[in-house]
């Protein structure tokens, strides 16, 4: 008897990952194979195989950015603990699947009862992994509600640093696309997969969560990898080129990954999430001079070399003089208030992409940044950066941020046994 | 409406009646070893010993016991591995038992340590010839059971709809007004059954949108929109009549009608995707805005169809019932909220928070009773 329901996606992805591992590019392909614990899943993976889900780190975070994003930000309407956990295992059951390139659940889209409906919603059939990643975090609301109720007898376990960002000047944040108890970041190459494996997770998750809001994206506007190229904003600009970066690996202890003694034991290794939907005024923008679009973000638009300089990758001086003897870079210019130098060091990975929810009624484009940012602690990384952006940013006159989110990313899922959350809520 | 899926899986069930009866028997030694007992199934982490591969077609019951350290699940696959029935979350130490209707024919057991891959597998050969599902008698009595509901339901839609129609023909705008969410009310508890005949559905119960070129805009909702929009019934006459000769036609067919127990399965679930897709929204009661009478009716009709299956449910699978019981708690909770003396708020008055909150809870419900058609038909 064949097994159809393995064969039908999975052969694909294997064969995606072991080709990678030939080439030896995606290190951890050979562990899934063995089902052994991985090593840190930071590798290239070619476009359509597979990325290990399992790991010291989750995967989404350095794993190299794939073109399309659905994010999705969950409301816990359930009270009871244990069905709150039954979905974090069911979730990472599935999450692991999926990733790997098989249905969400073990009868498939199409092997099962006819009278019963399908465990996969069916969408992603014939399509290969495409580098799907799933990464999940939990917000502060998870912890105490608006109330300062223990909703789930955490509590106590929510690390300082999970703080409800401030309010920054010029916020103007919508509560129905903001927060969220739960989130899922799913990235990668095919927009349908993608969707996919949120909507089957929105599916398992019926009655314990309730979407509260989502996010598609494209064209990812960061790269994680020295492999990537920069991309390039929806204002035409390379963006990221200053990003943390997967080989750095000293500089992702420092900056990005949750170390011992930080804050509670459950987030060694994990991460915090920052995502921020910063709408674009994109008419406005493009009706706006090249001179004084360099001038704002304080980079030339064409390479991406620092204003005064020539290479996109020269550290910046910020001394350059332009032939007027003035800073070349201003001193409101965008890569200047966002420089390491004048946040005490401070620095992200970011991950961000692009969206564009159609139009907005009056013929403009509902289009931006959905801007998405991991650090070791938002206290020190994010919330300086950003206050100091949204005082002088002059690029502010063109951006509106319309949503915020901020989620404690857990480390990774190490073996079988193990799922989303399970030190949290051990 | 949903008239074609419901006659698929009517004729699925007679198809697979038919099926098992036709399957020839070979002869009956096989059978002794399902009427010995359940079949021990021993899982561990790394073995899964079937303790029979050779049974008697007919309800095949496995006692899966875990002494492994992971939770495994227990499967049986017929060929191209559908599912013919499954255990899942069997936990080390514990055991759970599979029933599991099974016609001659080869299949595959299979114990999945950790619940993920192919798991290990085994053969399996069902002999010899069974009883279709309709002859298993805690089944025939759920269908009986739900009939005699569906009768209560299409007298009393009947008395009521004929108190409305009088009220219209009067000219009583108040009155059918006020009857008209009432008469409704027992249409919606069973419009599953009512929708397995397809040309009166529309005639009672479209919405304009949804009528073919060349039909005419009768029934409940033509009605509800002359007495909401302009107040001017004085010539619905003609309609109000012809609405009552739709129903009383169609309360005969659903009484003749003989129900299969996936009409009852399934028709709980339409009930709630009902809620789910036109009730919430309001498109449905438009011009009234008594969606939240249809909903409640909806809701009732459903756990009436649960509470005809639930013997059969608690007997094959009593998490879900446990499952369905919390769900329909927390669905008439949510509603409970937006009670309005005999009635229901009008669905205007509910903000979005509202309908979110009862969007979630029937969906958390819904999800549990998707599963129900497939407990059935094991």
């Amino acid at each position: 008897m064949t097994d159809n329901r393995v064969s039908r996606r999975r052969a694909i992805g294997l064969a995606g990952a072991a080709g990678a591992a030939g080439v030896g590019v995606a290190a951890g392909a050979g562990a899934l194979l063995r089902g052994v614990l991985d090593p840190q899943p930071t590798a290239a993976s070619a476009a359509s195989g597979a990325v290990p889900f399992r790991g010291e780190h989750q995967a989404g975070i350095t794993t190299e950015v794939p073109d399309r994003l659905h994010f999705v930000a969950f409301d816990v309407i359930t009270k009871d603990r244990a069905r709150l956990v039954e979905l974090l295992r069911d979730w990472t059951v599935a999450a692991a699947r999926m990733t790997a390139g098989q249905d969400a659940g073990v009868v498939g889209a199409v092997n099962g009862m006819p009278e019963a409906p399908p465990d996969d919603t069916g969408e992603a059939l014939g399509l290969p992994p495409s580098g799907l990643t799933l990464t999940v975090g939990f917000g502060p609301t998870l912890f105490r509600d608006a109330d300062g109720r223990d909703r789930f007898g955490i509590a106590d376990r929510r690390p300082a640093a999970l703080a409800e960002l401030p309010r920054f000047p010029g916020d103007a944040l919508q509560p129905e696309i903001s927060g969220g108890d739960l989130c899922v970041q799913a990235c990668a190459n095919d927009p349908q997969v993608a969707v996919h494996a949120i909507r089957n997770l929105a599916r398992i998750g019926m009655g314990v969560v309730s979407v509260r809001w989502s996010q598609l994206g494209f064209g990812r506007t960061s790269s994680t990898s020295r492999e990537q190229a920069t991309p390039r904003n929806l204002f035409g600009f390379k963006d990221g080129t200053a990003n943390l970066k997967a080989e750095e690996t000293e500089l992702l202890r420092d900056h990005l990954w949750v170390q011992p003694g930080d804050g509670p034991d459950w987030m060694t290794g994990g991460s915090y999430l920052v995502t921020r939907k910063i709408r674009m005024i994109i008419e406005t923008w493009d009706r706006t001079s090249l001179g004084e679009q360099e001038e704002l973000v304080g980079r030339t638009k064409g390479s991406g070399a620092p204003l005064g300089q020539h290479d996109e990758f020269e550290e910046i001086d910020f001394d350059t003089t332009g032939p007027d003897g003035r800073p070349a870079i201003g001193e409101t210019a965008h890569v200047r208030l966002a420089h390491p130098d004048l946040n005490n060091g401070a620095r992200l990975l970011r991950r961000g992409y692009n969206f564009v929810d159609g139009s907005d009624g009056l013929g403009r484009l509902d289009a931006g940044l959905f801007f998405i940012a991991y650090q070791r602690d938002p206290r020190k990384q994010f919330v300086p950066i950003q206050t100091r952006l949204a005082r002088h940013d002059v690029l502010n006159e063109y951006l509106r941020h319309v949503s915020s989110g901020l989620f404690a990313c857990p480390p990774g899922v190490r073996d079988q046994g193990d799922f989303w959350g399970r030190v949290l809520f051990a | 409406m949903r008239t074609t899926r419901f006659l698929v899986l009517a004729a699925v069930g007679a198809l697979a009646g038919a099926g098992l009866a036709g399957c020839g028997a070979k002869d009956d030694s096989a059978g002794d070893a399902a009427a010995g007992g359940p079949i021990a199934v021993k899982a561990t982490d790394t073995a899964c010993e079937v303790g029979s591969t050779e049974v008697g077609a007919g309800t095949v019951v496995f006692k899966v016991t875990n002494s492994g350290a992971k939770v495994t699940e227990f499967y049986v696959y017929a060929a191209g591995d559908r599912v013919m029935g499954e255990v899942e979350n069997v936990v080390p130490g514990l055991s759970r038992e599979l029933h599991v209707e099974l016609p001659a024919g080869t299949y595959e057991t299979a114990c999945k340590p950790g619940m993920i891959g192919k798991g290990i597998r085994g053969g399996l050969t069902v002999s010899g010839s069974a009883a279709p599902l309709t002859e298993d008698a805690a089944l025939a009595s759920a269908t009986e059971s739900y009939q005699r509901y569906v009768r209560s339901q299409t007298g009393a839609l009947l008395d009521k709809t004929t108190e409305f129609v009088n009220a219209v023909k009067a000219g009583d705008v108040a009155g059918a007004k006020a009857l008209f969410p009432v008469a409704r009310t027992y249409w919606e508890r069973i419009e599953p059954v009512a929708e397995i005949f397809g040309d009166l559905d529309p005639k009672i119960d479209g919405r304009e949108e949804v009528l073919e070129e060349g039909m005419e805009f009768t029934g409940f909702h033509r009605l509800e929109k002359d007495l909401w929009t302009t107040g001017d019934i004085s010539q619905d006459g003609p309609i109000a009549d012809r609405l009552l000769t739709d129903v009383k036609e169609i309360v005969a067919k659903a009484n003749a009608e003989k129900l299969s127990p996936l009409n009852l399965a399934n028709g709980a679930k339409e009930l709630l995707d009902e809620v789910a897709t036109g009730k919430i929204t309001g498109e449905e009661d438009r011009y009234s805005h008594t969606d939240l009478w249809d909903f409640n009716a909806n809701v009732e009709g459903s756990k009436a169809a649960i509470a005809a299956l639930r013997p059969v449910l608690t007997e094959r699978a009593p998490d879900l019932v446990t499952s369905l019981d919390a769900g329909f708690a927390t669905v008439d909770t949510t509603l409970a909220k937006h009670r309005a003396g005999d009635g229901w708020k009008l669905h205007t008055e509910l903000s979005p928070a509202d309908l979110k909150e009862l969007s979630d809870a029937i969906n958390a419900l819904a999800e549990p009773i998707s599963k129900v058609a497939a407990v059935v038909a094991k």
